[in-house]
């Protein structure tokens, strides 16, 4: 089923050198993961040592070599956020889930991750939630914010 | 539009955008970059648009995005023009008072103006604004004027004319000494000389030779590069082709993380209008010279914005740095010369050929030139993007633009140059700054992160997250950073939470010695300097951890304890429906009692105890009061007489 898609991402990459990453990198915004048939499809068509791919795949944080869930939230970890209580945000965070970072919950619903730096620096803590990013954040914000994804 | 063929059509097109501006035009100009995004300037624009719709001004009013201006601290902003009032913290509800009283009576709304905290008085210009008036933006100031996704914006304030300056009336040789004259150094981190890497990538053997932007910016507290890169994409594409054309290179890669995606769009979108245009691509302007661009996404990971871990990464392979005894000017992307500079670097390009390097090297310091854009972060009043000539001090950032220390804490220290950075105590705050001071200090300049700490800031803590960074970020090459940051961590991990020995301070310095010396790449020759300098500039505070188990600063988990302190205490109940570990022992009328056996130590008392009661208190290195007696917790408080 995935096969299609991801044929139609690696189509626009075929003719030029040095697109591994990118390649990923689109596959990874596609099925917000890296699924392992497009490692073998990729692998095939471009003749990439599998091993190769998962490498690269594997060294990157912004892939991910799990699924993940529906609502994608990243706490930043930063050190301006740091300074400001992204700490207490991150333990909220896994408290309201129910999971730690680089888990997901168990009916698909939400995955946690951190991330060193969102660029948002002045606002922290912030969080980015489906691409979306929240800055001042504190407990009561975060419930809110939380309990708005469905 | 038509591709440009000559520096007369680029003139005549720049005349035409010109002739079409009315400057008696209402316009809104609203940030839309990621950080007043993160404040819902989004919902502010659409209000904007509904509203101007329902009081009647449709097609009257120009709404303009524009990028950061900076003060995101007191975002979404927005100004109205053409007499540039600025509004700032502007919420959606906001906007039909704005749309009613500013755009249709030109009258202010004053409580949306900046307040002087101090004064209290309102501000009506920007330039009298404190955070700006002693800031000098020559990089930054064009984003308030610019809607990013245009290119007839940059070209209305003089874009491209540095190009067309460089191609026309100089060779190769005469951009290469205007840069050289300049002196401008490399702004992402090691402040090296930029001429001398451009000139050894233009005599270096081998062809293609590259030229790079580096927006990698992974130091966590810096954001300059995403301001610059969505904010004003086509100065630093400008600045690129220029140095291109001096290096005598035809193909450039910009290098940009994914976590910026606004950054990776709105180049993209500048790569399109330039190409469009005849600015970019083949035979520009009609001078002869081919360029093209490509832009490349980082996938996450701090290691590779350095230098040669980035060009691995641009061949698509994993992004670990190799050894630099042959430099990556000379041998980089696929074994190519390679320049790779800055995002700051490359934007500085264009004001140098259109002002001379004299001007350019009559601002900032001895030996170092032109401006600095800090992103000032952490425990300061007013956040944001701070742009200063070398030389000003730390005093001055901090105080005079910062505004201060926030809650009128005291200030203990500021964190320069990101992990690879280290902190400055207070006595050296009248340090000037520049490349070459930083570095004297155990610090240095980075890219430009400026994270300012109070007395809540526990520096050892500060030093274990640093090294714990470092530590997650080794790609593992090399013995010395992989094992040593290993080791570092795991011995300032038992410091906070109350297991250091006094071996343990002798063991670290070691191990920062063997890491700066022997590491393979700056990560793990830099890694030292976090430690180094919360060791020189804070013993006492390591001393506290380790000898007397105590945190000064209250902020180690392990090593302190929460209680509630009987006399404040209101019974109001906040604290017992919030506490997640239901450690809290109280009922309404009942002064409440922390069950130190089932405390987390997460905080959430402490941050949810209404401030006018402050019950919740921290200590450490002491034991906690004993509870009062039972029979002394009941509140008796007067009951208010019944009315017939």
């Amino acid at each position: 089923m995935y096969e299609d898609r991801i044929d139609k991402i690696i189509d626009k990459y075929e003719t030029e050198k040095g697109i591994l990453i990118q390649l990923l990198l689109d596959i990874q915004h596609e099925f917000n993961w890296i699924p392992k048939e497009a490692i073998k499809r990729i692998s095939e068509r471009l003749k990439i040592p599998y091993s190769q791919i998962f490498r690269v795949a594997s060294f990157y944080t912004a892939l991910s070599l799990k699924p993940i869930g529906r609502h994608l939230v990243r706490v930043c970890v930063g050190t301006a956020c740091y300074v400001r209580g992204a700490p207490r945000i991150l333990d909220s965070v896994e408290n309201k889930l129910g999971i730690k970072s680089g888990e997901t919950t168990s009916d698909g619903k939400f995955s946690l991750e951190t991330v060193n730096c969102l660029g948002c620096c002045a606002l922290g803590p912030v969080i980015e939630i489906d691409r979306k990013y929240f800055g001042k954040l504190n407990s009561a914000k975060l419930e809110k914010i939380l309990s708005s994804c469905n | 539009m038509k591709s440009l063929k000559s520096p007369s059509d680029l003139e005549k097109l720049r005349k035409d955008i010109l002739a079409k501006k009315d400057p008696k035009r209402l316009a809104i100009a609203a940030c839309v970059s990621t950080g007043c995004q993160a404040l819902g300037a989004q919902k502010v624009l659409e209000a904007f648009d509904e509203e101007i719709k329902k009081q009647g001004l449709e097609g009257k009013v120009e709404i303009k995005e524009t990028g950061c201006l900076g003060f995101c601290e007191k975002g979404p902003r927005i100004v109205i023009y053409p007499e540039e009032i600025y509004y700032f913290q502007v919420k959606a509800s906001d906007v039909p008072e704005i749309v009613s009283k500013t755009l249709i009576s030109n009258e202010i709304v004053e409580r949306l103006l900046y307040t002087d905290p101090v004064t209290g008085k309102k501000a009506r210009y920007l330039s009298e604004v404190p955070f700006y008036k002693y800031q000098n933006r020559l990089l930054l100031e064009s984003n308030r004027k610019l809607d990013p996704k245009k290119i007839e914006n940059y070209l209305a304030i003089g874009g491209y004319a540095a190009l067309a300056k460089a191609l026309f009336q100089m060779t190769p040789e005469d951009v290469m000494k205007e840069v050289k004259d300049s002196n401008l150094r490399g702004r992402g981190g090691g402040g090296f000389p930029t001429y001398r890497k451009w000139e050894s990538t233009r005599n270096a053997l081998g062809e293609p030779k590259y030229v790079i932007v580096n927006c990698d910016e992974g130091d966590p507290g810096a954001f300059m590069n995403r301001a610059l890169m969505e904010g004003n994409p086509h100065s630093i594409l400008e600045g690129l082709i220029i140095g291109a054309y001096a290096i005598g290179s035809h193909e450039g890669f910009i290098y940009v993380r994914q976590e910026y995606p606004l950054a990776v769009e709105n180049m993209e979108t500048a790569i399109k209008q330039a190409e469009e245009l005849g600015l970019l691509g083949e035979d520009i302007l009609g001078s002869g010279f081919d360029f093209k661009v490509k832009i490349h996404r980082g996938a996450g990971a701090f290691v590779s914005g350095e230098s040669s871990a980035l060009m691995t990464a641009i061949e698509g392979k994993v992004g670990e740095p190799r050894p630099k005894y042959v430099h990556t000017s000379e041998k980089g992307v696929w074994d190519k010369p390679s320049t790779l500079n800055n995002v700051e670097t490359w934007a500085n390009i264009p004001l140098i050929i259109n002002n001379g390097a004299e001007w350019f090297a009559s601002i900032g310091t001895a030996a170092s030139k032109g401006t600095k854009i800090f992103a000032l972060a952490g425990k300061v009043n007013n956040t944001g993007l701070v742009e200063v000539p070398f030389g000003v001090s730390l005093r001055d950032i901090i105080y005079k633009i910062g505004g201060g220390i926030r809650n009128g804490k005291k200030f203990k220290g500021v964190q320069t140059g990101g992990p690879s950075g280290g902190v400055i105590p207070k006595q050296h705050l009248d340090s000037p700054v520049d490349f070459d001071e930083l570095t004297k200090l155990g610090s240095m300049m980075g890219s430009g992160g400026m994270i300012v700490m109070d007395e809540d800031t526990c520096m050892v803590e500060l030093a274990r997250y640093f090294v714990n960074f470092l530590c997650d970020e080794s790609c593992g090459k090399c013995t010395p950073c992989r094992e040593g940051l290993k080791q570092a961590n795991k011995i300032l991990n038992g410091i906070v939470s109350g297991k250091g020995t006094e071996e343990d301070i002798k063991k670290l310095e070691k191990i920062a010695e063997v890491t700066s010396v022997a590491s393979l790449c700056a990560l793990g020759k830099t890694s030292a300097n976090p430690l180094l300098t919360t060791l020189r500039y804070f013993s006492d505070e390591y001393e506290a951890h380790i000898k007397e188990k105590r945190c000064p600063a209250l902020a180690c988990k392990e090593l302190i304890s929460y209680y509630i302190d009987p006399e404040k205490c209101k019974a109001c109940m906040i604290c017992h429906r919030n506490c997640p570990a239901d450690a809290i022992i109280g009922e309404k009328m009942k002064i409440h009692v922390i069950d130190q056996s089932k405390c987390t130590k997460c905080g959430t008392c402490y941050d949810m105890c209404p401030p006018r009661f402050r019950a919740v208190k921290k200590v450490s290195g002491e034991p906690v009061p004993p509870p009062i007696p039972e029979e002394e917790r009941l509140i008796k408080r007067a009951k208010k007489e019944k009315r017939d």
